[in-house]
């Protein structure tokens, strides 16, 4: 675990490139992320994390056909790299871990 | 609204702004995700909620992350050679070493331009240093912009006069009447002997009300200010606590003041900085410790016609200046007895004490920002003649290369590699003549805060400071290299190296037009100089109606110097030191005070002229030495002399007496004859007329006594032996003399201040000029060598040669001193117009400066076209 980081929104972005892997692109991630996380997602933020996970090999993409909705530009289309569905695992095991240690505490 | 196309857009300006700050390899995909999202909104939502959205996005992409990425991406792109050449680092390092080869090479070149500029550089530096404390004077108090002074115009006969002293009474009335007053505070301002133990000192004071404490912001140190309860209590400026009392404590100390009272020392108060109408005031005592030991102040404790005192004003909160001085504007007038003076108060702001304290018959007639204009303009000046300077020999020195530039093209070189080359040499340039005139600044600064009587220093910490001179130099080197940059960048490589390429006469145009103006302005400042000095000179030389050598004024400000005139007279020449001693109201370079209460026979009944009023002792006359026209002096012998009154010439034509001797003449209530006439005597103003004056004999009306030393012993001897006589009768004040011939001489310091000023811009102006003209000259003579060489061969002589280059700067000389004449003219008869004596503007001067101007000229010229007359023609047609 020392030798990643995941801030929590980047976080999220990779489990939505996870969830629309292969057909992955800014725009869609943001809208499945507002929809899902109910909260204002700007198109700059998801890409800038975009960019990052990719500079740490946790996506990696490339572009895609043109769409006339956007003016004839290609998308750029993300999908998990196993480095990327590797780290998830980790995280989530961690997660449980310490989820599974506090059921023995008592809130009352 | 119809040529719309069908789909909605999103603002282009915005799709720019992305592009600008986003690296080109992600744009494509950015802008695709946008548009995508603009068109779902535009659906949803509405096109102008869309655009909204689609800025806002926009917007947000303006975020370090991309602005990196982008830097990153163009700095990686320079070092491709491919693209911006000018942006790459190592041709950015290849400038700078061609430039500094380019300035080793050719070093008198670099000097003349770079020493030119950093001069005009550094004159503008002071001046600004200059202007900004003028501008800055008495921002200190946290309240400048609601305080002012009272001050009233009153008339005397034709023109209101303007005076600062105001009557007692007045600050009763406006603290009580008038609303908009929030602080009222009376002050008086006196030299005070003050002893405490062994210390003797003389200093200068105010007493004020405890009001003016918090209007002036008193920054005080230790101990504690003075409330309205106290009396005997004295406030010290730090300098003055550690003068009297040194490293010991003062607070608690006595003082003893003119030997009279004493107070005790309640606190010490940071000095008033230099830049501060204040800065002389050393010690503040509370006003009701003079209200109770000043006979004057207990006369005139309701006296609304006695104007003596200073008040200051801070206003409430929103209050006007001009709307309160409307207000109080006649609050004399309304009373009873309303004096014949009709006296109109007024509030002067403070904001204007130091810059607006000129009054012309009741209208502001500005003060010292005149000078502040002045040398701006001048400052302004001096710089652009440095500038233009720098331009010219860049230019001229240009053209020498364009060869450089046509081989550098044909290897290959781009357009825009030359202009950065060119660009980085001038902007070097100038950027060491900005640091180059820093330090001339630094060495200037203790001889200019001397003229100035200022103490400035560099503003190392202002960034405006910084701002202005970089940015200054940018624009001189851009300027300056924008020439060469930009013309001869853009020369056909194939002309240029065959040589047709020549400069024509239009090109050197410019040229000349800047040398003439640098000309102009030169021989301008040339003949302003010589009249400032010959109008000094002139009011110098005026006649002034006594005789000012060896005269000494002491000033009685010791109890114990009343009453014994006669035995201090017999003491003082008994020493054999002294030729003659009187006692007299005031200065002989001042005029305390006038009357208009004064009636003769055929006095206009519609008029109150002023007249001065002098009271003098029996000896007066003799010891100063004035010059009898008719009748005779105030004797001892004629017992009713003291009924007798002696006028001066100004007086008797104001009285338009045929025989003056002998005529009565009534003032207060009393009559006297007229005695004696007198040769005006200059006391006030050495560049006005003479005032019209009176003498009477009073021996309690007197402040100071005249002492006349005597020629045969040295000024310093004498001293010591008047010195020893003081001290029997005073011993515990010190002995503090004036010399009235230095006294005197002050009268001209604001004149010969200018004068000095524009003396040291002249030869500023006509050094850099001449700079700029050795320069030109050596590159004309080195563009004709081989004219020169032919020239020679087919017999012309070193004379011919030195005529050919010379003529040019002659006509251009001829040309600017027709501008300069008349332009001098002008500004100089409007200066001497604010003088009533003043000095003749002769031909002659106008001459001279020409004629200055133009041998000046022809040395500098002459020693480039002597040289390359010298020159073997031989060897200037060989080359090559």
């Amino acid at each position: 675990m020392s030798r990643i980081y995941l801030g929590e929104f980047e976080e999220l972005v990779l489990l939505t490139v996870a969830i629309l892997n292969g057909a992955a692109y800014g725009l869609n991630i943001a809208e499945e992320l507002k929809q899902r996380t109910d909260r204002s997602i700007n198109l700059s933020g998801v890409h800038v994390a975009l960019y990052r996970l990719e500079e740490k090999g946790f996506v990696k993409s490339e572009l895609g056909g043109a769409t006339a909705a956007r003016g004839g530009r290609r998308k750029r289309l993300f999908s998990i790299t196993a480095h990327g569905k590797r780290t998830l695992d980790e995280m989530r095991q961690v997660r449980e871990d310490l989820w599974g240690a506090m059921t023995n505490l008592n809130f009352s | 609204m119809s040529n719309r196309s069908q789909k909605p857009l999103p603002p282009g300006w915005a799709d720019r702004l992305l592009r600008f700050v986003c690296p080109a390899g992600l744009q494509e995909e950015l802008i695709g995700d946008l548009r995508e999202q603009f068109e779902q909104h535009v659906a949803a939502l509405g096109e102008a909620a869309a655009r909204r959205l689609y800025v806002r996005e926009t917007l947000r992409f303006c975020r370090p992350y991309f602005i990196s990425r982008q830097l990153r991406a163009m700095a990686a792109e320079s070092k491709t050679e491919s693209s911006s050449p000018f942006l790459n680092p190592a041709m950015i390092q290849n400038y700078l070493t061609i430039a500094f080869r380019n300035l080793a090479k050719n070093r008198v070149y670099s000097f003349i331009n770079i020493f030119g500029l950093a001069s005009g550089m550094a004159v503008a530096m002071l001046i600004g240093l200059w202007i900004y404390d003028e501008l800055s004077f008495d921002k200190q108090f946290k309240h400048y912009d609601r305080l002012a002074k009272l001050w009233q115009f009153v008339k005397f006969d034709v023109e209101k006069s303007s005076y600062d002293v105001m009557p007692i009474p007045l600050a009763r009335e406006l603290r009580g009447k008038y609303a908009d007053f929030e602080a009222v505070s009376l002050s008086v301002s006196r030299d005070v002997i003050m002893v405490a133990g062994e210390k003797k000192l003389m200093r200068q004071g105010s007493y004020v009300e405890p009001d003016f404490l918090n209007m002036v912001s008193l920054d005080i140190v230790a101990g504690s200010r003075f409330g309205d309860n106290d009396v005997n209590s004295i406030l010290l400026s730090r300098s003055l606590a550690s003068a009297m009392f040194g490293a010991s404590n003062p607070i608690s100390k006595l003082i003893k003041l003119d030997n009279k009272q004493t107070v005790r020392v309640g606190g010490v108060y940071e000095d008033f900085p230099a830049n501060n109408s204040f800065k002389n005031v050393t010690f503040l005592i509370p006003w009701k410790f003079f209200a109770a030991n000043d006979p004057g102040a207990k006369r005139d404790r309701d006296e609304w016609d006695s104007n003596s005192y200073q008040i200051y004003a801070q206003l409430k909160p929103g209050a006007d200046f001009d709307q309160v001085s409307a207000k109080i504007k006649d609050i004399r007038m309304k009373r009873d007895d309303p004096p014949g003076y009709k006296p109109e108060f007024f509030l002067h702001p403070t904001s204007k004490w130091h810059l607006y304290a000129d009054f012309k018959d009741g209208v502001n007639t500005g003060g010292t920002i005149t000078f502040v204009w002045l040398f701006g303009s001048i400052g302004v000046i001096g710089l652009l003649l440095a500038c233009i300077n720098f331009m010219n020999l860049s230019t001229a020195r240009s053209e020498k290369r364009a060869k450089e530039v046509g081989i550098r093209k044909a290897i290959g070189s781009l357009r825009s590699q030359l202009v950065g080359q060119f660009f980085s040499e001038s902007l070097l340039m100038a950027m060491m003549a900005f640091i180059l005139s820093l330090l001339f600044v630094q060495l200037a600064l203790p001889f200019f805060n001397q003229v100035a009587e200022k103490s400035m220093v560099i503003l190392w910490t202002n960034p405006l400071f910084w701002l202005a001179g970089l940015g200054f130099s940018l624009l001189t080197g851009v300027i300056a290299g924008s020439y060469p940059a930009l013309y001869l960048s853009a020369f056909q490589p194939v002309k240029v190296l065959k040589g047709i390429m020549r400069s024509r006469r239009s090109a050197t145009i410019p040229r000349r037009v800047l040398v003439g103006f640098q000309f102009t302005v030169s021989v301008t400042l040339i003949i302003g100089t010589i009249i400032v000095f010959r109008q000094i000179e002139h009011a110098k030389d005026r006649p002034i109606g006594y005789s000012r050598s060896g005269l000494i004024e002491v000033k009685m400000n010791v109890p114990e110097l009343y009453g014994h005139y006669t035995s201090l007279r017999n003491d003082l020449l008994n020493t054999g030191a002294v030729s003659g001693m009187a006692e007299s109201t005031g200065s002989m370079t001042e005029q305390s005070g006038g009357t208009t209460n004064i009636s003769w026979k055929g006095k206009r009944s519609d008029t109150k002229p002023l007249l001065m009023a002098n009271f003098v002792s029996h000896d007066f006359g003799q010891t100063i030495g004035w010059k009898l026209v008719a009748g005779r002096d105030f004797s001892r012998e004629f017992t009713t002399d003291s009924s007798s009154i002696i006028l001066n010439e100004a007086a008797v034509k104001q009285m338009n007496f045929k025989r003056p001797i002998g005529e009565i003449v009534r003032t207060n209530g009393k009559a006297y004859s007229v005695i004696g006439i007198v040769k005006n005597m200059v006391k006030e103003d050495p560049f006005s007329p003479v005032k019209p004056s009176f003498f009477l004999l009073d021996y309690r009306n007197v402040n100071t006594i005249n002492i006349r030393l005597a020629p045969q012993l040295s000024a310093s001897e004498a001293l010591s032996k008047v010195e020893r006589v003081f001290n029997t009768y005073s011993p515990d004040a010190p002995f503090e003399y004036k010399f009235v011939d230095d006294q005197y001489a002050r009268k001209f310091g604001n004149e010969e201040r200018i004068g000095r000023l524009a003396g040291g811009f002249a030869i500023l102006a006509i050094l850099i000029s001449c700079l700029g003209l050795f320069g030109l000259a050596s590159f004309m003579a080195e563009q004709r060598t081989k004219e020169i060489g032919i020239r020679k061969v087919l017999g012309a002589s070193v004379l011919n040669v030195w005529g050919l280059l010379s003529k040019e700067f002659l006509m251009l000389i001829l040309v600017s001193f027709c501008l300069a004449a008349p332009i001098s003219y002008y500004i100089l008869s409007d200066w001497l117009k604010n003088y009533q004596y003043r000095t003749e503007l002769s031909w002659w001067i106008f001459v001279l400066a020409g004629l200055g101007a133009l041998s000046v000229t022809l040395l500098t010229v002459s020693y480039q076209s002597i040289k390359a007359g010298l020159v073997n023609p031989v060897k200037s047609l060989r080359s090559e």
